[in-house]
């Protein structure tokens, strides 16, 4: 007993679970609102980045499977370029280096415009985002039978109508569960955006823990606002699938 | 044989709560190891950062170092070992917490919140807010600012001063908050924001390690009274602390101006920049009477 006492070293912290509603020294409300507001503003950029992923993500994955060769060259520069530089990096270039790059007077409006940080996350997110999304919109229409673009093109319809009437409908349905873990990733990778100014949860809770010198608690509560966060999606996202499934499908 | 093992117990009874009688706490961890671990900042020029070996050193080090003589003396150790551990503004509260790192060099603002999770020794600097702006940005008070863009780093006293004053003067700036301080001054050397608020300490290394140092300038009125900076252990380890705060007593009014000189008025590793910060007569006043509070108005 007396030789374990020596041995282990007690642990000096002062825990007090009460700090959530003790007021933050920003003078906006309580340790609380401060980490609920950077709840909030990783929600809104995990989905406005999410819609530029999927927007860009389907019609460069779209283009990889073209038959044409310079869409097909084009496309897969896109990815290989967002999809193999760290998310840091490309936070850091959009955000310092490419308003230096561009002519005078453009770069100072993108400096001074309201929420830079918030648009470069955006914008830096989305793009990394897409390339990933790309890929599996790709697997998605490559795993289809060979049949079933034929059968469309059969049925008189052009390649546009082809795709979107058979060919991303079906896609889609397959790589649902895929691309739920992209948005999941896409949810914690905003935490990045904290190295550019943005201030979303993690920022939060690194501000909290320097106010209040109570990390534990910040970091414990910023862990449980992710999880959260994430079983929300992930339960919408499987009632999702089951509304949207097609009865004896792969994927289904 | 018998008699013996009783003899034994006996002994050991006597003996046991002696020994924990003289020692307790971190000095009792440190003989009975043998080891005593700093933990140092990476790049808190030049308090504690790495030199071009990749070793700490710093004003924050030295100091530390002589509380190891005197922890060593104190304990009659033949040979003590020291371990150095690299902390963070995170980690270095739950460090020091659970016992992984026993004294941290660093520049720490020593205030009532984190003196309920750890102790500081005597302070070893102070520091007061000041801007860092651009020579051509002309500004020379608080009101040049109004309706522009400043930035200070996220989580320090500082953004919580200036989103203070911007609301008390109603000056209707944009404040953005950097993640650290390099991101911060990036943020007015790339024109995002006009002023940096910031330590003056850390300010004028920022500017003497920039690529054109006479482009910046740092305002001469403090935005906030002196904080200082303090070397924490840990909370509730009187003996401890107490050797700690007799020895750094003993070596800041021996040789406090002359180590204030190393690191702040001659050329420093990696680089051999030279900080040209004066010894000020507050900062004298501190290294001749050592105090450990966190009260501005106490230096």
């Amino acid at each position: 007993m007396e030789d374990r006492k020596r041995r282990g070293h007690p642990m000096k912290y002062n825990w007090n679970w009460g700090v959530f509603w003790e007021a933050s020294p920003e003078g906006t409300g309580t340790y609380g609102e401060l980490l609920i507001a950077g709840l909030g503003w990783t929600i809104v950029t995990a989905l406005c980045a999410w819609i530029l992923a999927l927007a860009i993500g389907t019609t460069v994955g779209v283009m990889r499977t073209l038959p044409s060769k310079w869409a097909n060259i084009l496309a897969a520069c896109w990815v290989e370029l967002f999809r193999n530089i760290p998310i840091l990096v490309q936070l850091f270039v959009w955000f310092y280096v490419v308003p230096e790059l561009l002519p005078k007077a453009w770069g100072t409006a993108i400096k001074q415009m309201p929420n830079a940080a918030f648009v470069t996350a955006v914008v830096g997110l989305g793009f990394a985002t897409s390339a990933r999304v790309a890929e599996q919109v790709r697997a998605g229409i490559q795993s289809l039978p060979a049949g079933q673009a034929m059968a469309a093109s059969a049925l008189g319809l052009t390649l546009p109508q082809a795709y979107r009437h058979v060919l991303l409908p079906r896609a889609f349905r397959v790589v649902l569960p895929p691309l739920t873990s992209e948005f999941l990733n896409l949810i914690k990778n905003t935490s990045v955006g904290l190295t550019i100014g943005l201030l979303e949860l993690t920022a939060r809770a690194r501000s909290m823990q320097e106010y209040s010198a109570q990390v534990f608690e910040a970091f414990t509560a910023a862990t449980l606002l992710y999880l959260l966060l994430n079983v929300v999606v992930v339960s919408a996202v499987r009632a999702l699938e089951r509304r949207v499934a097609i009865p004896g499908q792969v994927g289904t | 044989m018998r008699f013996l093992t009783l003899a034994l117990v006996a002994v050991a009874c006597v003996a046991a709560p002696a020994r924990s009688d003289e020692l307790t706490g971190t000095l009792k961890k440190i003989k009975e190891t043998g080891i005593i671990t700093l933990g140092y900042r990476e790049s808190s020029v030049p308090f504690s950062y790495l030199d071009d070996k990749q070793q700490p050193v710093g004003f924050a080090l030295d100091i530390c170092r002589k509380i190891v003589d005197a922890v060593k003396t104190e304990l009659k150790l033949e040979k003590l070992d020291v371990k150095l551990n690299p902390v963070t503004s995170a980690t270095r509260i739950p460090l020091l917490a659970n016992g992984t790192v026993d004294l941290e060099c660093g520049s720490t603002t020593n205030n009532l919140d984190r003196q309920k999770q750890v102790a500081y020794t005597n302070t070893h600097f102070l520091t007061a807010t000041r801007l860092v702006t651009k020579k051509s940005a002309n500004i020379k008070s608080l009101d040049d600012l109004k309706g522009k863009t400043i930035v200070s780093t996220a989580g320090t006293t500082n953004i919580k001063q200036m989103n203070e004053l911007n609301t008390a003067k109603k000056l209707g700036m944009t404040i953005l908050s950097g993640k650290d301080h390099a991101e911060s001054f990036l943020m007015v050397e790339t024109d995002r924001a006009v002023a940096f608020a910031m330590d003056d300490i850390l300010l004028a290394s920022l500017v003497a390690s920039s690529k054109d140092p006479a482009a910046f300038e740092i305002s001469k009125d403090a935005l906030s009274p002196a904080e200082p900076y303090g070397i924490m252990l840990p909370k509730n380890d009187p003996a401890f602390k107490k050797v700690a705060d007799e020895a750094t007593a003993a070596f800041y009014k021996s040789d406090g101006p002359a180590l204030f000189k190393k690191w702040f008025q001659q050329p420093i590793p990696p680089k051999g920049l030279n900080l040209n910060f004066a010894l000020s007569p507050q900062l004298e006043k501190m290294l001749s009477s050592p105090k450990d509070s966190p009260d501005p108005a106490a230096y």
